[in-house]
């Protein structure tokens, strides 16, 4: 076998794949635009060639779908040329969605570890939690999220809080099923061996079961994180439309501004990049805090 | 009088949980009753909670505008049931169906297309891990613009949402098998297609049921999420939002009744197809799917 490369096996096919992708992306963005700007030189009574449409289909004001240098260059100007304050700038909105996906994904990692404490070390939870647990996984839980909002804020809790429970809702089933597997991984053997040391459960559980889960705990983390961005996301949708990248993206298709819409959308991925590499850099300290080669 | 409740509701949870404890721990002489007791304890789970939750709404009289009894959703259910199966219809059986169908079967045609190429696969492949992290709910308004109101825009969402999971999964499945087994396939002197079909897709059913459960679930939220962004009349994420604005939330929850069960219906009956074909898997013979 040869050993693989960086260039050979990473960065050469996945750029040759991006390459495509945009001029596949620039061929689309002609091919769906055009029809307009003939339309428009139709009710002027002229007639267009093609290497006059071609320039104008990349500088639509509201294309059907704008070029990727329109979006990098509205991305550009929302991030960079707009103070971190103004309501126009993308960094305040992604702002709002990033606290509250942190903060469901903080209380809904707690609850998820919880849950799995618990359905391990009882039978009748594991018996009669567990397969509810699974069931509710199969539910389109997203369905749910205008209900919450609304019923929250006519509670009184509004802002941050709504949001943040829903991306806790969707963020802790993939933390429990994870955890539950992890804490049972070590094997028989292993816990005979804390038994013969008379260790009581509380030590097997510290000095056993958690560091053994810590693999299953962070890859079911970073499907989490992944999905509690979602979870905020949506629950900006029934908000009306105010801050965040929800709204952002509502707002958009409510005014046809296809070229936020795709800004926003850029943005999101960004953020959902940094969560998921933030949850690896944090997978990668603590094993090599616990001793692991890297 | 509220402190009752109270009480009653603790006492009611206590006296459910011993129950459910004794019945754990208790041995069963014959074996139907202990596979009735094994369904037994989740069943009265549920059932505790419903009665928990109809009694505490009574019992604090909550406002239904915030959380209507289940009863009363109950009589909504039935008494609404054209609307609910035209919503039924219109998202389940045409938009999420369809997406789900034309996605999953995209992502394995790819799959199989690209098992040919190491370079495309080395390409593809971390661009999808990538995407299926992406909200890619988010381009349901861009889809919605593209194709119009109707269901086809659900589809495109439904088909996007699921193609990634199960181009992935498809690909890390076909390379599940060993080397000694593909090189016994080549001492029979089998081609690509017959390795392919004999050996290689049935190594690969578990890891594609794993993307077509996953997805399963994906397809319904997809639907569901893209009607918000405007749909038709008619339609199930339609019905959600509307009927929060106009404070009928027991239909909303009767709606939501009708997503779980749907929702759950699918992944039940992809999951009965995964022990049926994947018969041979530890997972499946040991009783435990």
């Amino acid at each position: 076998m040869e050993r693989e490369t960086f260039l050979r096996d990473r960065l050469l096919p996945i750029g040759t794949v991006l390459l495509a992708l945009v001029a596949l992306w620039y061929v689309f963005a002609v091919i769906l635009n055009a029809p307009f700007e003939r339309d428009t030189a139709a009710r002027a009574g002229e007639t267009i060639t093609f290497s006059e449409i071609l320039p104008k289909t990349m500088a639509q004001e509201r294309p059907v779908l704008p070029a990727p240098h329109q979006v990098f260059a509205e991305l550009w100007d929302t991030t960079v040329n707009k103070a971190i304050t103004s309501k126009r700038s993308l960094v305040y909105h992604a702002w709002i969605t990033l606290s509250a996906t942190l903060l469901g994904f903080a209380m809904g990692a707690v609850l998820g570890i919880l849950l799995a404490i618990g359905i391990v070390h009882n039978r009748a939870m594991d018996r009669s939690l567990m397969p509810w647990v699974i069931a509710s996984q199969t539910i389109p839980i997203l369905a749910i999220a205008p209900m919450i909002i609304v019923v929250l804020n006519a509670v009184g809790i509004s802002g941050l809080m709504p949001k943040a429970l829903i991306s806790t809702y969707l963020s802790f089933f993939p933390v429990v099923v994870g955890m539950v597997k992890g804490l049972r991984s070590p094997e028989q053997i292993q816990l005979d061996l804390m038994h013969t040391y008379n260790a009581s459960p509380a030590q097997t559980f510290r000095k056993l079961r958690w560091p053994a889960s810590m693999p299953y705990l962070f890859t079911s983390l970073k499907v989490a994180v992944a999905i509690s961005l979602v979870g905020a996301i949506v629950g900006e949708l029934p908000t009306g439309a105010v801050a965040g990248l929800g709204a952002r993206l509502l707002a958009g298709s409510y005014y046809g501004q296809t070229v936020q819409i795709w800004a926003a959308l850029f943005m999101a991925a960004g953020v959902a990049a940094l969560l998921v590499a933030a949850v690896g850099v944090a997978h990668g300290l603590v094993l090599k805090r616990m001793g692991a080669r890297a | 009088m509220k402190l009752a409740v109270l009480l009653a509701a603790v006492l009611f949870w206590l006296a459910a949980w011993a129950f459910n404890e004794w019945l754990v721990r208790r041995r069963f002489a014959s074996p139907a009753a202990e596979r009735a007791a094994r369904i037994a304890v989740p069943l009265l789970f549920g059932v505790t909670i419903l009665v928990l939750w109809e009694g505490t709404v009574r019992g604090f009289s909550i406002p239904s505008v915030l959380l209507p009894p289940p009863s009363m959703i109950w009589a909504r259910l039935t008494g609404s049931l054209p609307t609910l199966w035209a919503d039924f219809r219109q998202t389940f059986l045409k938009s999420v169906l369809t997406g789900y169908a034309l996605g999953c079967g995209l992502g394995f045609v790819v799959a199989i297309l690209i098992d040919r190429s190491p370079f495309l696969q080395k390409g593809l492949l971390p661009l999808g891990n990538f995407v299926s992290a992406l909200p890619v709910i988010g381009v349901a308004p861009i889809m919605v613009m593209w194709f119009g109101f109707d269901w086809q825009s659900k589809v495109a969402v439904v088909v996007i949402m699921t193609f990634f999971p199960m181009l992935v999964n498809t690909v890390s499945g076909l390379a599940a098998t060993s080397h000694m087994e593909r090189d016994l396939m080549r001492t029979y002197a089998a081609d690509w297609w017959q390795t392919l079909i004999k050996l290689r897709l049935p190594a690969a059913w578990p890891f594609i049921f794993n993307a077509l459960k996953i997805n399963s679930t994906l397809a319904l939220i997809g639907a569901i999420v893209a009607e918000f962004f405007g749909t038709p009349i008619v339609g199930m994420g339609f019905r959600i939002s509307t009927e929060v604005g106009r404070m009928n939330v027991d239909m909303v929850w009767a709606e939501i009744a009708v997503a779980a069960v749907a929702g759950s219906a699918f992944y039940g009956a992809v999951a009965l197809v995964e022990r049926i074909v994947t018969f041979w898997h530890p997972s499946v013979r040991g009783g435990q799917a």
